[in-house]
């Protein structure tokens, strides 16, 4: 009981040692996944925000002020995430670059909101964030779920030409958000009829009921909304059943991991997918720089999202000529940034105009997604 | 009518995968009365240990039987070893302590399991190969139930024929009851108890291996917490046929599989959850002990 | 030299053990193996020392139970003795009490928002101690009536704009019904069945928040739920932090007050027979129904306030936040802190949550060192931090009967 009460007062005394910023350095924020079973969402964010803090420090600063970036976990839990936030504010962070998932983020920005700093999330798609209203000083590098689900349901209308299909979602936010978006599109649209729309625990050990069901609604397609782990046994244990309809799926799926999951039952998926940005010079160099920082030129899930907000938020001080919350939000909403996704300017929502922010359609191909044109 | 017979094989496919994980649970559970939450865990272990075999015999260039064959058998082993280290860690020290404080314990260890081999392997999803392959006398069926499916379901009537027959009718077994029945009481005509409760556990989780090796052929892939989710409803499953009750257990995860699968099909699988476990609550009120179980008598 | 053998088998043993997960991984799409035999080299090693200490402290354990002082009279433990010195408790009790009063103005608005998390989980801990410790029912799906509270306000406060002293009643009210409905099928169910359709319980309420999206929103959950205004002030995320804080040390302080009049109450008295042997407490005329009944719906109640004070603090809440685990770590809470006992739960619940919390350092191991803990203790302490004392009323001779 001593040793455990000398430990808890250590830790205090070393999280409280951590004092405010100095007055002359930048300090950037990062909130997000870092440890837990989403840490490979987040940790890219961390080591973007490093790299630019680095290369811009090695020129010199912003106004000549160093910047430090100072990362806080939050395991995508909202309840972590407040905490996260509070620290983050109490640490006194010049601007924050998170969170990650849209619930943490969602639970994080009344927060900053109440204490006047900029917050610009690579990942969270969650349209209200932006749309809403509600946080003005909540910007973000990604494009929205809502431009996703459209996407997936012109794609099957116009593309694949299928007149019925069953839409799934996995039941989570990010998935059933997706599938929603697409049902709405699809009977907007008029073109494509939605036979089944249903939700399926990603967790289940079986999805044979369910497939018998798109089997007897005579669906001609299916889109799937949620992650790769649940999407990969849906289009596995669809095949063996030897359903061959088209599956199309979205950006939670179209990774690697998918591939790799479901081998080559993979093969012939659609899924929408953020626009590639390998051939963007700056994206080049960044990857480069990744490459001899952490040994891998591997950068990870919105890496170059969060670079590319690292590089928004520093050039807006730049112009701002401060770091005062009024003159950055001005700065953001009039200036254009260079960055690796390519001339970044914000709508009035705040949501990122560029021509590497938005979805494209991909289609996997010999064990690989391609791009489908 | 061919609706419902293929939703009534995606019930049997699932209750039966239920059944193989709640065997193990039921076993331990009636013989020392612990929810053994743990259970779920030697299950996952016992996936990823055959995924290992599996990585470095195809790696050394083995035919997928021989693989099936090896990798159940290095499971069984390292399961077995896991579940007698973990009764001896986490449950032995706690006999005759109250009877919140093994269940606690059991908690602490599903954690602790499902850490280790997040630290040791990865959290992320791993893709495991299909050892069973796919037979070609079931090619006319395949769409109605896999060859997998085929197995899993061979083997759990089987595992249940075997132990039904083992607790009926050897030493062991009849060891095996009378510690079920009353601990001290066999300890006194000279049951050794602690090896019967050894033994109960490397039963157990080789079951959970056996299982964990061929429904991750079923499913494709594995993770650190395929465990607790099937564990949860095996679990259920249990409950519902009689905790305790090996028969029950295969009833109960039947009984699970067919409400799950027809309810999806009838009416959505948005609540197919909320089915199980509303049919769970149902029959515990009208049969308070499951399906299958003996009331308890109670003691005065 | 008999302890060195055993350890020498204990470190191959756990060396075969850990050899397929710790040494080798696979990856099976690319069909490449890595043998990292430096693994098994520091779990041989660890395992050799650990056991050391697993069998001092297994020792210490057997001669714990018949511990004396030099004098004869048995070892009381330290807590123990605390709670038979009422001086000495009071004025330990006072520090205690005026280090929470100043705390958030020493420490920062994260330190102070932790210390809000502790104290909702005291109260839930408490809330449980109820059902679990005094009353002996197993609930495994209490974290369905902390949401039943959350969403009572979340929604409230969505749809009507109603404010937090409303909603808080209001909550709690909800979860007490919650408990009741719950509570009247399982009348009849005991021990692990009682515990198993809880759990079912707890899952099927999470589930329908999840599925429902018309009356919860879905998996997206409620947002911009209002912090509880100071007589219609709008505060800062300070100060409402610092603001909730003392109301939570006010909720704390209120939970202990009436839990320890309750515990000793006629109804607290018949918990207390129902969980030492229900048929003998039935034939001594306690209405079982009756009893039963008011353990879970008052156990619900705290739950149910603990769920606005949570919805009020983050703002924001889904159904992610009232998973099994959720029910899991409370019930940890109330058997760590040991069953019955105020103080203990109290203790516990600080130890649970901020255990994690400052162990963010060793982030990765913080998980796999909370399950040893957990695992530990109930080996070593399965009484808990604190065994809980039963009222004792003694015959104390007065002056006047012996003259």
């Amino acid at each position: 009981m001593k040793t455990l009460m000398k430990g808890l007062v250590l830790s205090l005394a070393l999280v409280l040692g951590a004092g405010p910023a100095l007055a002359d350095t930048i300090k950037i924020g990062v909130a997000g996944a870092h440890s837990g079973d989403l840490a490979s969402y987040g940790l890219p964010a961390v080591n973007a925000a490093k790299l630019v803090a680095e290369k811009v420090n090695a020129q010199g600063g912003v106004n000549g002020m160093m910047v430090e970036v100072q990362a806080e976990d939050d395991q995508c839990k909202p309840e972590m995430a407040t905490n996260a936030a509070t620290k983050l504010v109490s640490d006194k962070a010049t601007v924050i670059i998170g969170h990650i998932c849209s619930g943490a983020t969602k639970a994080a920005l009344p927060i900053y909101k109440a204490a006047n700093l900029v917050v610009m999330s690579p990942s969270a798609t969650n349209p209200p964030l932006t749309k809403s209203g509600e946080f003005p000083n909540f910007f973000r590098t990604i494009a929205t779920d809502d431009e996703q689900g459209p996407a997936l349901a012109a794609f099957a209308a116009n593309k694949l030409n299928l007149k019925k299909v069953a839409i799934i979602h996995d039941k989570g936010d990010y998935g059933k958000g997706v599938a929603e978006f697409c049902k709405a599109a699809m009977e907007k649209a008029g073109k494509v009829k939605v036979v089944l729309f249903e939700g399926i625990g990603a967790d289940q050990v079986d999805y044979a009921a369910v497939i018998q069901k798109i089997k007897q609604a005579g669906a001609e397609g299916v889109v799937y909304g949620g992650y790769h782990p649940g999407a990969s046994k849906l289009i596995s244990q669809m095949r063996k059943k030897k359903i061959a309809i088209p599956f199309l799926t979205d950006e939670g799926v179209q990774g690697p991991d998918f591939l790799k999951l479901a081998g080559n039952d993979a093969e012939g998926a659609y899924a929408t997918g953020l626009i590639d940005v390998s051939g963007n010079a700056m994206y080049k160099a960044a990857a480069e720089a990744h490459q001899k920082a952490f040994g891998t030129a591997e950068t990870g899930l919105f890496f170059a999202q969060a670079y590319a907000a690292t590089q928004s938020l520093l050039n807006a001080i730049d112009k701002a000529k401060s770091t005062k919350y009024e003159d950055i939000m001005k700065a953001l909403h009039t200036e254009t940034a260079d960055t690796c996704l390519g001339k970044i300017k914000f709508n009035a929502q705040g949501d990122a105009q560029a021509e590497g922010v938005g979805f494209s359609v991909y289609q996997v191909k010999n064990g690989k997604w391609e791009l489908n044109k | 009518m061919e609706y419902f017979l293929e939703l009534f094989f995606g019930g049997l496919t699932r209750g039966s995968i239920y059944a193989l994980i709640a065997l193990g649970y039921t076993m331990v559970y009636g013989i020392i009365e612990l929810i053994n939450f743990a259970h779920g865990e030697i299950y996952m272990i016992g996936a990823f240990t055959g995924l290992i075999v599996a990585g470095v015999l195809t790696a050394m260039g083995f035919p997928a039987l021989a693989i099936l064959a090896v990798a159940l058998v290095v499971a069984v082993v390292y399961c077995s070893a896991y579940g007698y280290t973990m009764e001896k860690i986490a449950y032995k020290p706690l006999r005759g302590a109250n009877r919140l404080s093994p269940l606690i314990s059991a908690i602490g260890m599903s954690i602790f399991l499902q850490n280790y081999v997040l630290l040791a392997q990865t959290p992320n999803f791993l893709p495991f190969p299909n050892l069973i392959g796919e037979f070609e006398f079931m090619e006319d069926y395949a769409h109605i139930l896999g060859s997998a499916n085929l197995v899993i379901i061979l083997v759990t009537a089987a595992a249940m024929v075997a132990l039904t027959l083992f607790i009926k009718y050897t030493r062991m077994g009849r060891a095996m009851r009378a510690t079920a029945q009353n601990r001290k009481m066999a300890m006194l005509l000279g049951v050794n108890v602690d090896a019967v409760i050894s033994l109960t556990f490397i039963i157990g989780s080789s079951l959970a291996a056996i299982g964990g090796v061929l429904i991750a052929c079923h499913t494709g892939q594995i993770n650190i917490t395929i465990g607790f989710i099937a564990g949860i409803k095996a679990f259920t499953a249990a409950v519902l046929g009689g905790v305790g009750s090996i028969p029950g257990a295969m009833l109960g995860a039947l009984v699970l599989g067919f409400t799950e699968s027809f309810a999806t099909g009838y009416i959505s699988s948005d609540y197919e959850d909320v089915f199980a476990f509303g049919l769970l609550v149902l029959i515990l009120i009208f049969r308070p002990s499951g399906l299958l179980g003996k009331a308890p008598t109670q003691k005065v | 030299m008999e302890g060195f053998k055993k350890s020498l088998l204990a470190c191959i043993w756990f060396m075969f053990l850990t050899f397929p997960l710790v040494v080798i991984r696979v990856d099976t799409a690319e069909k490449t193996v890595q043998w990292r035999w430096m693994h098994m080299l520091w779990v041989g090693l660890g395992a050799f020392l650990l056991s050391y200490v697993w069998r001092f402290m297994l020792k210490r354990k057997a001669m714990g139970r018949s511990a004396t002082n030099p004098d004869g009279t048995p070892v009381v433990p330290f807590l123990q003795r605390l709670s038979a010195n009422p001086p000495l408790a009071r004025s330990i009790m006072a520090v205690i009490a005026i280090g929470a009063l100043v705390f958030p103005w020493l420490f920062s608005t994260y330190q102070t928002n932790i210390m809000i998390s502790a104290m909702i989980y005291i109260v839930l801990g408490l809330g449980l101690n109820i059902v679990v410790g005094l009353s002996g029912q197993l609930v495994l799906g209490y974290a369905a009536f902390y949401a039943a509270g959350a969403y009572s306000y979340a929604l409230l406060n969505h749809h009507f704009g109603l404010g937090f002293w409303t909603a808080l009643p209001l909550g709690a009210g909800a979860a007490a019904l919650c408990g009741i409905i719950l509570g009247i099928p399982v009348l009849r169910l005991r021990g692990d069945y009682l515990a198993i359709v809880t759990l079912g319980f707890g899952e099927i309420v999470r589930l329908v928040l999840e599925n429902w999206n018309e009356f919860s929103m879905g998996p997206s959950g409620v947002s911009g739920i209002s912090r509880p205004g100071l007589f219609s002030v709008e505060l800062s995320v300070d100060g409402a932090t610092t603001y909730i804080y003392y109301l939570m040390i006010g909720l704390v302080a209120l939970t202990i007050f009436v839990i320890n009049r309750l515990k000793n109450s006629r109804i607290g008295r018949a918990w207390l027979a129902l969980r030492e042997d229900e048929i003998a407490c039935v034939a001594m005329g306690v209405d079982r129904m009756k009893t039963k009944l008011t353990a879970f719906a008052l156990g619900a109640t705290w739950a149910g306030m603990a769920g606005v004070v949570f919805a009020a603090k983050t703002t924001f809440i889904n159904p992610a936040s009232f998973t099994f685990m959720e029910s899991a770590m409370i019930l940890a809470i109330v058997v760590l802190g040991g069953m019955g006992s105020i103080l203990g739960v109290s203790l516990a619940a600080l130890l649970i949550l901020l255990l994690p919390e400052y162990l963010r350092a060793f982030s990765e191991y913080r998980m796999l060192l909370f399950g040893a803990t957990m695992v530990l203790f109930m080996v070593f302490r399965p009484q808990g931090l604190v065994s809980s004392e039963r009222q004792r009323y003694e015959f104390k001779e007065t002056k006047e009967s012996q003259g």
